[in-house]
């Protein structure tokens, strides 16, 4: 079943042109590598395909609704429900706790604290950094603080996991680490992921490779 | 640490502040901006006592020289009289003048001396001439205007002033005779008192421009650290960056320096334009006292660099980035405290036993008290800010947000608040203070202006016509009514008696019954009915035995003084006509006249006695206006000049509400708004400096769907917690300080809800703050910041 | 690497003699390892035989080098066949897929398709080895990283070569 499809995206930023007329389609559970040069669009494309910047031109649509059409809250709720999202670096809060950042999704979507932080706490465990808890991003390695990164895009428990670079900033062993919880841990809940990234070996761990070269999308193994 | 090493180090960093990069650049300009605008305020207020020293100067330019004695005309002599006029709030001074002989001396400012029946008028006065606004004015003056009155002979360029040649001067009315301007200039530029006051002034509301240049030197701090760890990634050790640092700070304040020059001379250019605590002054006499201004340009550079050297103690700068020590000291509460304490020490033994003219040693220990009990009140702040916010914690996301930036830095946000600290607490202090002298001073006048509100009086060469000035004022437009008298001496006739050197006398008053009930209790009155009224030495009058030696029922006066003094050149010839007071006179009791006087003496209705003998007497109006009638009281003041230029008018009025006290309000108000501005200004600039910072998470969170309230919310929060903690501080501070310093003089407090307008003006900067930096959280919200790769 | 594929393509662009064929050869991909005569000789016979080509005319003076090869029909479906195969992802892979790519190029053919081509079949690879490894024990994931490395490095060059496509045709048809 599609739960995304995306046909002919453009986006220019300013005389940048971004994506030209990109297709995209993601079936419910699958994990899917984006791949590509830097500066092909393959970010543009993922910020797009979550409804975090509107396309210039081009049909989007998720579960049957039209992205497009949707007002600037209808998609910010639609992301904190729908969606989880895991970036490079920068992501976490600096101030809050671990457990805080990751209940913070939760508590966006109106959760009580007590509760939001105890799912944090599970999440934590599961991807094996319940250690960290207490303290602050800055006091925690950035393999660690990755995990964190994946506990909080998990803990909603979205239907589609968007990952921008999650393992660019981080070595071969903590790298790898991190796409095993990842890739596991939306397995076992079902989520699709939508992995960005510019490295083989952790595109290796998608199920099929979409290529972006020059604002143009190509799906290498997907017919619809 | 060798000097050349200092001198390299500086001059590296300064030529990063001005090379270094966009972000660099603007990081100087918003400090050099910042201390550009806090030198510029205190070059304004080292300015100020030249200002009233200048003022000074003017005034004695342009007064009539006093110090020699002319008692008979000369070439060069005139006659002079001050005349000063309110219209519509505004107070017209004027100087009349009439030559005596062909060789008078120019008044200041003028090119020659007015001809007859001409006035010069200053710039002000001539556009309020000329306008529709000053109508009725002109109508005031009786002089055609002839020309203007230059700087030499003004006091402000706002100033409302003319110099008339008025023909009708003479010897009888004047202030005096001259032959020359000028009284020598006062030598000591300014008394002590008036500079301690000046210090106290710069202490409560300069010490924030001081906080907010310490700020601003620290402007842009976390890009500049990320500079300096490339620099020691290329070898510079940690003395080193510290020194470039302070390089760089000191470029930016040398800087600042400039615009602050800058921004200053642009200022006093509009020092004219504006009339603060009843001053206007010339540009050229906005001249900061050179002491003080030297004390300024020596100050910034030198803080510059030492607080960027003590900011730079908690910040360990490694080549890979920068560490904050990650376990902050724990702030210390008694070395704050024992500031508060020394200051308290310095104030509380002088309680009670303070003149504000006593010596100078006294002014010494109010100054060092109240300076360090305001530091450290400062310095309490950001113990405060670090304990308060620890509590914090439980409530919404935003709140949560909020409140853990806080407790991660709560540093940032306690200095950039210091500010309102200092001066909220110094304007509430001073609030109070001025609170209760002007009750002091605007303690009831006595006068009851329900029933009058303009006095007028003028002489008269007999009773017709002052009847005639009474009719004439009772007629006038936009007069409801008036009391009018006309008013006489009495005198007992016959020879002195021993140990007298002048007959006993008392006054007598003519009026209908209406206008003698405000003077005195009257059980029934009707036309032909003559009264004794008393004051029973009410007000320190003399006792009542002054009026019955002269005045009794059924005694005879004398409506002339029967032994006048033997130099009185009007001299009549003849004997005084008497009179006799009717035996079935009536004593009565004096009641507070309109004026609030208890008046004394004889009254009279006008068929009692032919007014026709009164000798040279005065005619007497109070006047009810009428208060539907605009402009009721210029035209009772312009009939008044038409009657008599000379003559006096006075307004009623229940309280004495003295005008400079609420202006020097208005003036701690204004002050202590503009200082707060500064720090709304640094805590904008931090706040924005903190958004632009957070790029990249801020996107990262709009990807997560946060919503912009959330965020916006988390803003308010981050501001409004330091300021509320910093205002609440400041008001106990300031309640305390201020019942201090009124318990120095001995007063009690009036007023314990002076704090509110400070209270109000924090969190208008809190909404303000907010508010501004809304736009550009939106901006960085809108998801750009994602893709940076 | 196909030698026999190199030469068939060498020939699309007009018939060659044998000499010629081994000079163009020698010139493009033999840096390092000349052709001999014989390898000419024995392939364009196996090829002749196949009927992937045909001999176009004899020079005088006679020799098997002085034959002229033009390329068939069936000759050049092979070509395309070959190029649009992916090559069984291995180490040191770059000789034959430079090759290839080059050959594309001259021929007027896609050779980022080649390269796109070629890179889903490494990670299809990648995918497997990594797939082996999370479900191995530790000696199996240090197998399986060797090769992922070696896969990735391949990977690497395929990215660098497609992007430096353009350059690389300006040479070729130099």
């Amino acid at each position: 079943m599609t739960l995304l499809r995306a046909e002919g995206l453009t986006k220019a930023y300013g005389p940048t042109t971004a994506l030209s007329g990109a297709d995209f389609a993601l079936r419910a559970g699958e994990v899917v590598a984006v791949m590509g040069p830097s500066g092909s669009g393959k970010s543009t494309l993922l910020h797009c395909l979550a409804g975090i910047v509107r396309p210039d031109a081009g049909t989007l649509t998720y579960d049957g609704r039209d992205l497009t059409a949707l007002s600037d809250g209808a998609r910010s709720a639609l992301r904190r429900t729908d969606f989880g999202f895991v970036f490079q670096f920068g992501q976490l809060v600096p101030e809050l706790s671990c457990v805080e950042n990751v209940a913070l999704p939760l508590r966006l979507n109106g959760e009580k604290r007590k509760a939001a932080e105890a799912r944090a706490a599970e999440w934590l465990a599961r991807l094996e950094v319940d250690d960290t808890a207490a303290k602050r991003p800055g006091e925690i390695s950035g393999g660690q603080g990755q995990r964190v990164a994946v506990a909080r895009a998990l803990v909603t428990a979205p239907r589609v996991i968007f990952a921008d670079e999650p393992t660019g900033a981080l070595d071969s062993l903590n790298g790898e680490r991190v796409m095993r919880l990842l890739t596991d841990a939306s397995r076992d809940t079902g989520a699709a992921v939508v992995l960005v990234t510019h490295e083989a070996r952790v595109a290796a761990w998608s199920d099929r490779e979409v290529v972006v070269r020059d604002g143009a999308a190509r799906s290498t193994e997907w017919a619809a | 640490m060798s000097p050349r090493l200092w001198a390299r180090d500086l001059a590296l960093g300064a030529r990063f502040a001005v090379t270094g990069g966009r972000s660099g650049v603007l990081r100087t300009l918003l400090t050099a901006s910042g201390v550009g605008f806090g030198v510029a305020l205190l070059l304004l207020a080292a300015s100020f006592p030249n200002m009233l020293f200048q003022r000074e100067v003017r005034e004695s330019v342009r007064a009539v020289d006093g110090s020699e004695q002319v008692t008979s005309p000369r070439p060069d002599s005139f006659l002079h009289l001050s005349r000063t006029t309110v219209y519509r709030d505004d107070v017209v001074s004027g100087l009349l003048l009439r030559p005596e002989g062909d060789a008078p001396p120019v008044p200041p400012g003028a090119d020659a001396f007015p001809k007859a029946g001409e006035m010069l008028v200053s710039p002000a006065l001539g556009e309020l001439l000329d306008s529709p606004e000053g109508a009725l004015l002109k109508e005031r003056l009786p002089f055609e205007v002839a020309g203007t009155i230059g700087e030499a002979g003004l006091i402000g360029p706002a100033e409302l002033r003319y110099v008339a040649h008025a023909g009708f001067l003479d010897p009888e009315n004047l202030d005096g005779r001259g032959v020359r301007f000028g009284w020598s200039v006062p030598e000591e530029p300014m008394n002590a008192f008036l500079i301690l006051l000046v210090v106290v002034a710069c202490v409560v509301l300069l010490l924030p421009v001081l906080v907010f240049v310490a700020t601003a030197v620290r402007f842009g701090g976390e890009q500049r650290d990320r500079r300096l760890a490339a620099l020691r990634l290329i070898g510079a050790d940690t003395a080193s960056t510290r020194r470039i640092a302070a390089g760089e700070s000191l470029a930016g304040a040398l800087l600042g320096l400039l615009v602050g020059l800058g921004l200053f001379a642009a200022a006093r250019q509009f020092a004219g334009a504006f009339t603060v605590w009843d001053v206007n002054a010339y540009p050229g006499d906005v001249m900061p006292m050179p002491a003080l201004a030297a004390l300024v340009l020596a100050v910034v550079p030198v803080a510059s660099v030492v607080v960027t050297l003590f900011a730079m103690r908690g910040v360990v700068v490694e080549p890979l980035g920068v560490v904050r020590t990650s376990t902050p000291r724990r702030r210390r509460l008694w070395w704050r405290l024992l500031l508060l304490a020394v200051g308290a020490a310095f104030l509380v033994p002088l309680m009670g036993d303070v003149q504000v003219t006593q010596t100078g040693l006294d002014a010494v220990s109010v100054v060092t008290g109240t300076t360090l009990a305001l530091i450290g009140l400062t310095t309490l702040l950001p113990w405060l800010v670090e304990a308060g916010v620890k509590r914090l914690g439980k409530g919404p996301l935003a709140w949560q947000l909020a409140v853990r930036r806080l407790q991660l830095s709560s540093g940032t946000a306690a200095r950039a608040v210091s500010g309102v600290v200092v001066a909220a607490t110094g304007a509430i202090a001073l609030q109070m203070l001025f609170q209760a002298m002007e009750s002091d001073f605007t303690q009831l006048t006595g006068q009851d202006s329900s029933r009058a509100q303009i006095v007028f009086g003028t002489d008269a060469e007999n009773a017709a016509e002052a009847r005639a000035v009474i009719d004439r004022i009772e007629r006038t437009e936009g007069v409801a009514g008036v009391i009018g008298t006309v008013q006489s001496t009495v005198w007992r006739p016959g020879p002195l008696k021993g140990g007298e050197e002048f007959a006993p006398m008392t006054s007598l008053r003519v009026g209908d019954c209406a206008s003698l009930r405000e003077y005195a209790t009257l059980p029934s009155c009707a036309d032909g009915d003559v009264f004794v009224f008393l004051a029973h030495g009410a007000q320190g009058n003399p006792d009542d035995s002054h009026v019955t030696r002269a005045a009794r029922p059924g005694a005879t006066v004398a409506l002339r003084d029967p032994h006048p003094h033997p130099d009185e050149p009007k001299r009549p010839a003849g004997a005084p006509t008497l009179w006799r007071i009717p035996a079935d006179a009536r004593v009565v009791d004096s009641r507070p006249a309109p004026t609030g006087m208890y008046e004394y003496g004889v009254l009279a209705t006008p068929s009692a006695l032919g007014t026709a003998v009164l000798d040279e007497p005065d005619a007497q109006v109070m006047v009810r206006l009428d208060p539907s009638v605009p402009d009721a009281a210029e035209f009772v003041r312009n009939a008044a000049a038409d009657i008599d230029p000379t003559s006096y008018v006075t307004d009623l009025k229940d309280t004495e509400r003295d005008a400079a006290f609420s202006s020097v309000r208005t003036g701690i108000l204004v002050g202590s708004t503009l200082t707060m501005l500064l720090v709304a200004a640094s805590l904008l600039v931090s706040t924005l400096e903190q958004l632009r910072d957070r790029k990249r998470l801020l996107s990262s969170l709009v990807a997560f769907g946060t919503r912009r309230s959330t965020l916006s919310w988390s803003v308010l929060w981050q501001t409004a917690v330091p300021i509320l903690l910093g205002l609440a501080l400041a008001v106990a501070g300031g309640l305390a300080l201020g019942v201090v310093l009124l318990r120095l003089g001995g007063q009690q407090v009036r007023d314990w809800w002076a704090f509110l307008p400070v209270v109000g003006i924090g969190l208008g900067l809190i909404a303000a703050v907010t508010l501004l930096s809304l736009p550009p959280l939106w901006r960085l919200m809108r998801a750009d910041g994602l893709r940076t790769e | 690497m196909s030698i026999g594929h190199t030469l068939l393509g060498l020939l699309e662009s007009g018939p060659r003699h044998g000499y010629d064929l081994k000079r163009a050869f020698d010139e493009r991909f033999g840096h390092d390892r000349p052709l001999h005569y014989g390898q000419v000789y024995s392939t364009m016979s196996r090829l002749l035989k196949n009927g992937l080509v045909v001999v176009d005319g004899v020079e005088a003076g006679g020799g098997p080098e002085r034959k002229r090869y033009a390329i068939t029909d069936a000759g050049i479906t092979d070509v395309a066949t070959w190029l649009a195969t992916p090559e069984k992802p291995e180490p040191y892979l770059q000789s034959t897929l430079y090759t290839k790519v080059v050959l594309a190029l001259m021929t007027g053919r896609g050779a980022a398709e080649l390269l796109d081509t070629q890179r889903a079949e490494h990670l299809r690879l990648m995918r497997e080895l990594t797939r082996r490894k999370k479900d191995g024990d530790l000696a199996d994931q240090l197998i399986c990283d060797h090769a992922l490395f070696h896969l990735e490095a391949d990977l690497r060059w395929l990215e660098l070569t497609a992007a430096r496509l353009d350059r690389l045709a300006e040479e070729v048809r130099r």
